[in-house]
């Protein structure tokens, strides 16, 4: 593994409010924030774990659960909602064999619900690590998803 | 497009967003000189003028809210509100895509006006690539010195829609989890690390540098004399064209759908239409031929809200639509007061069992007492909407629900 907690941590110790940056820094390693890590991150920014805790819990990026490579979102606000987002949350489920919340047993995938993600030019939407796949259907399933294989 | 008026999206995909030169070729960046050759209180007696009032959903007037902040604070803060998470809406979005510089140079005049010296742009977790283009677009207007001594930081949320509420906004600059605060104190008075602070929209700072430019006149003279301006609208649903317009706000909302829009869907009736998002009112196709402009929308008992329009046909299920936004509200709940927390709760759980058809006539007499306390009690304006597009979809098509009930 590269960099220590720690290090990844430190560059906004000194930042004023700067503890959600250094959650995305983690998670943008791990993909999810370790249990040590959230201690960590307490003990830099000198404030109780139940607090650190409390903050990156409070936030749905944030997750203290470990997860897959690739988090694929599904949005089901209203206007995904109406574009058919129902039938491709169906068809991602069965593709990947697992119920949104939880992981593909090889760790690949994590299946999880969204509200918007101001992509709605194009309904329904989901996003792949944060990169949003416009007009999407359950046909488009496995093309989509065979970019990550 | 015929029937639109471009001011912020004029260059639209003409210029580079993050280039400051690009932007000073089409004229940017001389009405932030202008400002700083004018007395701050001229700056915000200009902008108080042009009428330009608050695009991010409470239409409260800009420059009156720049006169709150005391001139004798000694360090003020601009904060830019791109938290941008109503359902169906992505109008930032695409001001910071199409005219970024624009924002910033919003941000500088403010800036100027009130005295401070430093921003900080709150740019939702959903928009990372914004996160980068704001960087570089501030980097460039650094760089050829448009910004002068002015700092701006954006800093990114992490998927929370009361995020967007300026408190909570503020509460998470500062590295908490995002609750709103009880009000009075203002941002004006008590805002980022307790400074005075002014919170506007992308699209209110957007508007400034054509205003001092144009002079506040030329502004007020636009659109709709009381919410005077451009107003950019996201269209979803069963609409035709679903992409993103600016009109003047006289826009009417019946023109919006059948000519910008360019009608329903499938040669289908309309049967409703959803403006400003998930909290807005559900609009029946009776009161549609209103102007888009924030008093209008209110006369009509809905909201412009962020200028989300969403588009309805006869076919859809209005209980099924208004059950998954109810949903919504539960889940973003922030959970701080009771009437919020416990209300979206059971709102959700009433129109989830009158969805399946398990529903009694008394669950939309309790939605209805439910939706009167939470407007009432709830502690920020998520309590307080979140009941407001189940009641008028009840009220607008009680039918639909009858249909539904066991
Ligand atoms: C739950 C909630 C969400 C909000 N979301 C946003 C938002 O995403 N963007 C925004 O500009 N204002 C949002 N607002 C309104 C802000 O609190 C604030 O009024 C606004 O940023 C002020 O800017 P303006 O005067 O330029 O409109 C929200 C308010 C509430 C209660
Ligand atoms: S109204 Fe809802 S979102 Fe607002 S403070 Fe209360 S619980 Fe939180
Ligand atoms: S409603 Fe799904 S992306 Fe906006």
């Amino acid at each position: 593994m590269g960099k220590s907690f720690e290090e990844i941590i430190a560059p906004f110790k000194d930042k004023k409010g700067g503890i959600i940056e250094a959650f995305h820094a983690l998670q943008k390693e791990y993909n999810f924030i370790p249990q040590e890590a959230l201690k960590e991150t307490a003990r830099i920014f000198r404030i109780p774990e139940a607090e650190a805790y409390g903050i990156a819990t409070f936030y749905t990026h944030f997750s203290i659960e470990k997860r897959g490579k690739y988090i694929i979102r599904m949005c089901e606000s209203a206007p995904c909602h109406v574009a058919g987002a129902d039938k491709v949350l169906k068809a991602l489920e069965s593709y990947l064999g697992i119920k949104a919340g939880e992981t593909t047993p090889d760790g690949k995938f994590t299946l999880e619900l969204c509200e918007c993600v101001g992509q709605c030019q194009a309904t329904p939407v989901i996003t792949i690590n944060g990169e949003p796949e416009l007009n999407v259907t359950p046909e488009k399933i496995p093309q989509i998803l065979s970019k990550y294989e | 497009m015929k029937g639109e008026k471009r001011i912020i999206l004029e260059y639209a995909d003409k210029i580079n967003p993050e280039k400051a030169e690009d932007y000073i070729k089409v004229g940017g960046y001389k009405g932030l000189e202008k400002a700083r050759r004018m007395k701050p209180k001229k700056i915000i007696e200009e902008v108080k003028k042009s009428n330009l009032r608050g695009r991010g959903g409470a239409g409260f007037n800009t420059g009156m809210k720049w006169s709150f902040i005391p001139e004798n604070a000694p360090i003020k803060y601009v904060v830019c509100n791109l938290d941008e998470g109503e359902p169906g809406t992505y109008k930032d979005r695409i001001i910071c895509e199409k005219n970024a510089q624009a924002l910033l140079e919003g941000m500088a005049i403010c800036a100027t006006a009130i005295g401070a010296e430093k921003g900080y742009i709150y740019c939702r977790g959903e928009y990372p690539y914004i996160v980068k283009l704001l960087n570089n677009a501030i980097k460039s207007a650094k760089e050829i010195g448009a910004l002068e001594d002015f700092d701006i930081e954006v800093r990114m949320g992490a998927g929370a829609y009361v995020c967007g509420e300026e408190t909570a906004l503020i509460e998470s600059i500062e590295g908490q989890r995002g609750e709103p605060r009880f009000k009075p104190p203002f941002p004006g008075v008590e805002g980022l690390w307790g400074m005075p602070t002014v919170v506007n929209n992308v699209e209110t700072f957007a508007c400034l540098p054509y205003i001092l430019v144009n002079g506040a006149e030329w502004f007020a003279s636009i659109g709709a004399p009381n919410y005077p301006g451009t107003k950019i609208l996201t269209l979803t649903g069963d609409i035709n064209n679903p992409t993103y317009f600016e009109v003047p706000t006289d826009y009417l909302l019946s023109d919006v759908i059948y000519e910008l829009g360019g009608g329903i869907k499938s040669g289908r009736e309309l049967k409703a239409v959803q403006v400003g998002g998930s909290s807005g009112a559900f609009i029946p196709k009776k009161n549609i031929d209103t102007p888009i402009d924030f008093d209008s929308m209110t006369k009509i008992g809905a909201s412009l809200g962020s200028g989300a329009v969403f588009v309805l046909d006869e076919t859809r299920d209005i209980v099924d639509i208004a059950t998954r936004i109810a949903k919504f509200f539960k889940h973003e709940s922030c959970g701080k007061c009771n009437p919020c927390r416990e209300g979206t709760f059971r709102m959700y759980e009433m129109m989830t069992r009158i969805n399946k058809g398990l529903g009694k006539p008394e669950d939309i007499e309790n939605i209805l007492v439910l939706s009167r306390v939470m407007q009432k009690a709830s502690l920020c304006g998520l309590g307080q909407a979140a009941p407001i597009p189940i009641e008028t979809s009840i009220k607008h098509f009680k039918s639909d629900y009858m249909a539904k009930l066991n």
